[in-house]
């Protein structure tokens, strides 16, 4: 298994993935992390669907991550397109036979696979915290925030939750890329079907009829980077997440195990 | 221990109603160069990537180097393999392809550039795949399926796209592999490389093996065929009824009289048409050739 996320790394770090991917992640949670504050006083909110977040909030122990929680969707959504065309693109190019043939015990593959794109997420995860984090307390002094609580002992103890609660959740989304990658075995397919879901589909649906949100998969997989929402808990989001990514992950491996490879 | 590298048994592979190999028998050698030739759509990539593992096959059984072809990670550490054509990352360079393969396979990363230059592309290990010719690209794939220096050596149309040289190279390559005690087999559709270089030949035709055994054999068991044209070619019906007195199957065709026997009776021939005041413009003895057995074999034309 090692042999085989050793390789998947040596993919994963050619520069016009590794810099477009990082590159995204650091507009993304600056992009986030800024708006919270610079957009504090905003009547539209300065959140996640209009939510505000005040100073009171922010100026908790908590607050210096209120930004790298609210991003955590977004990291997910490009660990999904990352993990999604990692897996489908030995499809298009016909590189599949060649890594079997090298290693045909195909749940190594799948083991070595995951785990090397675990890391890249965790990489993922790392640039944003540092640069979500950096970014508010750079805006803090301007928005009038207080910073005192953020750096001390429950700061760091919410630094270290979030940044689980964030990795856990890009892992979920990108496992479920994954997923969509080894049964649709196209790149373009599994990223499409992906993000017009978790972007648009399950919106839509909770848009609707708000209950929804407690069942949908990617609002699961966003609460637990939020650490739970006001509608959908930690636990439940954490418990139901969980359970899709299980059932996905045993489906599509048990079909790459038992699928010819004609391409 | 077995002394085959291949060896099948009413090997079958069938999607929906159709086969695509139905219970091809066959066996090649350890150490030989074994030519798989057939039509296309005849089965011969299908029963590769059987033998690969990559597809499970409907029924039969297989033996790769003495294990079963139900524990490919038996024997795929020591088999080198292209199939239908070389499949790598277009962004990454060839050699950076070649260690993600080597890495996978826990071979030696010192092991690449060595194989860049073997199969003449030491001068652009660093250029990205995509940027490659077809040749090339063959090269590499080639290259890659040397990373195991293996004991046996599958290769699917390896010299598609090549130049003469490159058919050349990978002749005098595959040469040497087997002469280093390699087994290859190798599908081609380029019948004349084939003839020159495999010992052993099978020989599929809608999935189904049509001859599987030493090259010499297919050719012993074919007549050659002896072509005389004449000055006058009012003079053929005559050269036709001497060919057929002296016993041997002959007709005309092409402006020309076509005699199945042996090359020696061209001899003969000539001074029997002398004889009877015929000047032959033409005599030649034609030996039977692996494209025109494959024809006669597999009725493809």
């Amino acid at each position: 298994m090692f042999n085989v996320m050793f390789a998947e790394l040596r993919k994963l770090r050619r520069p016009s993935l590794f810099l477009g991917t990082m590159g995204a992640v650091v507009f993304f949670s600056a992009l986030f992390s800024s708006l919270l504050f610079l957009l504090i006083d905003s009547p539209q909110g300065n959140s996640d669907r209009g939510r505000m977040i005040g100073r009171e909030v922010l100026s908790l122990s908590t607050g210096g991550v209120q930004g790298f929680a609210s991003v955590g969707t977004f990291l997910g959504i490009i660990a999904l397109c990352v993990f999604a065309a990692q897996t489908a693109q030995e499809y298009t190019y016909g590189t599949l036979r060649n890594l079997l043939i090298r290693q045909p015990n195909r749940w190594l593959i799948l083991l070595g696979k995951l785990k090397a794109m675990s890391i890249f997420a965790t990489v993922m995860v790392i640039f944003s915290a540092i640069v979500s984090i950096g970014a508010s307390v750079a805006l803090a002094p301007r928005a009038k925030v207080p910073t005192d609580l953020w750096f001390g002992a429950d700061g760091r103890h919410a630094i270290l939750q979030t940044f689980i609660n964030v990795l856990v959740s890009v892992i979920g989304f990108g496992t479920v890329g994954m997923i969509l990658g080894l049964i649709l075995r196209s790149p373009i397919s599994a990223i499409s079907f992906g993000v017009l879901w978790l972007l648009i589909v399950e919106n839509l649906v909770i848009a609707v009829k708000n209950s929804t949100e407690n069942w949908m998969p990617g609002a699961q997989l966003a609460a637990i980077a939020q650490g739970g929402t006001p509608t959908v808990s930690y636990s439940h989001a954490l418990f139901l997440g969980g359970m899709y990514v299980l059932a996905g992950s045993i489906i599509s491996s048990v079909l790459f195990a038992r699928r010819d490879v004609s391409n | 221990m077995s002394n085959t590298a291949i060896s099948v048994k009413d090997l079958s592979k069938k999607y929906g109603d159709r086969f695509a190999v139905s219970h091809a028998t066959f066996e090649v050698p350890l150490g030989t160069i074994c030519g798989f030739v057939g039509p296309n759509g005849s089965g011969k990539t299908t029963t590769m990537r059987m033998l690969l593992g990559l597809i499970i096959p409907t029924a039969g059984t297989g033996e790769i180097l003495g294990e079963s072809i139900q524990h490919p990670n038996r024997y795929l550490p020591r088999v080198g393999a292209m199939i239908e054509g070389p499949a790598f990352y277009p962004t990454l360079s060839g050699a950076e392809n070649l260690n993600v393969l080597a890495r996978l396979g826990g071979f030696p990363l010192s092991r690449v550039q060595g194989l860049l230059e073997q199969v003449g592309l030491g001068d652009r290990a660093q250029s990205k795949y995509k940027t490659y010719s077809l040749g090339m690209k063959q090269r590499l794939g080639i290259a890659a399926a040397l990373l195991p220096s293996p004991k046996l050596l599958m290769l699917d149309e390896p010299t598609n796209g090549l130049d003469p040289e490159g058919i050349q190279e990978v002749r005098a390559l595959l040469r040497l592999l087997a002469d280093g005690g390699t087994s290859v087999f190798v599908s081609s559709h380029l019948l004349s490389e084939l003839e020159l270089i495999s010992d052993y030949l099978v020989m599929l035709r809608k999935g189904e093996v049509v001859f599987a055994g030493p090259m010499q054999n297919l050719m012993e068991a074919q007549q050659p065929v002896i072509i005389a044209k004449s000055l006058n070619e009012g003079d053929l019906p005559k050269l036709l009824a001497l060919a057929l007195k002296a016993g041997h199957h002959a007709t005309i065709r092409d402006g020309a009289v076509h005699v199945q026997g042996p090359a020696q009776w061209a001899v003969e021939f000539n001074k029997a048409a002398f004889d009877v005041g015929i000047h032959l413009s033409q005599l030649t003895p034609q030996l039977p050739n692996l494209e025109k057995t494959f024809f006669e074999m597999t009725g493809d034309n």
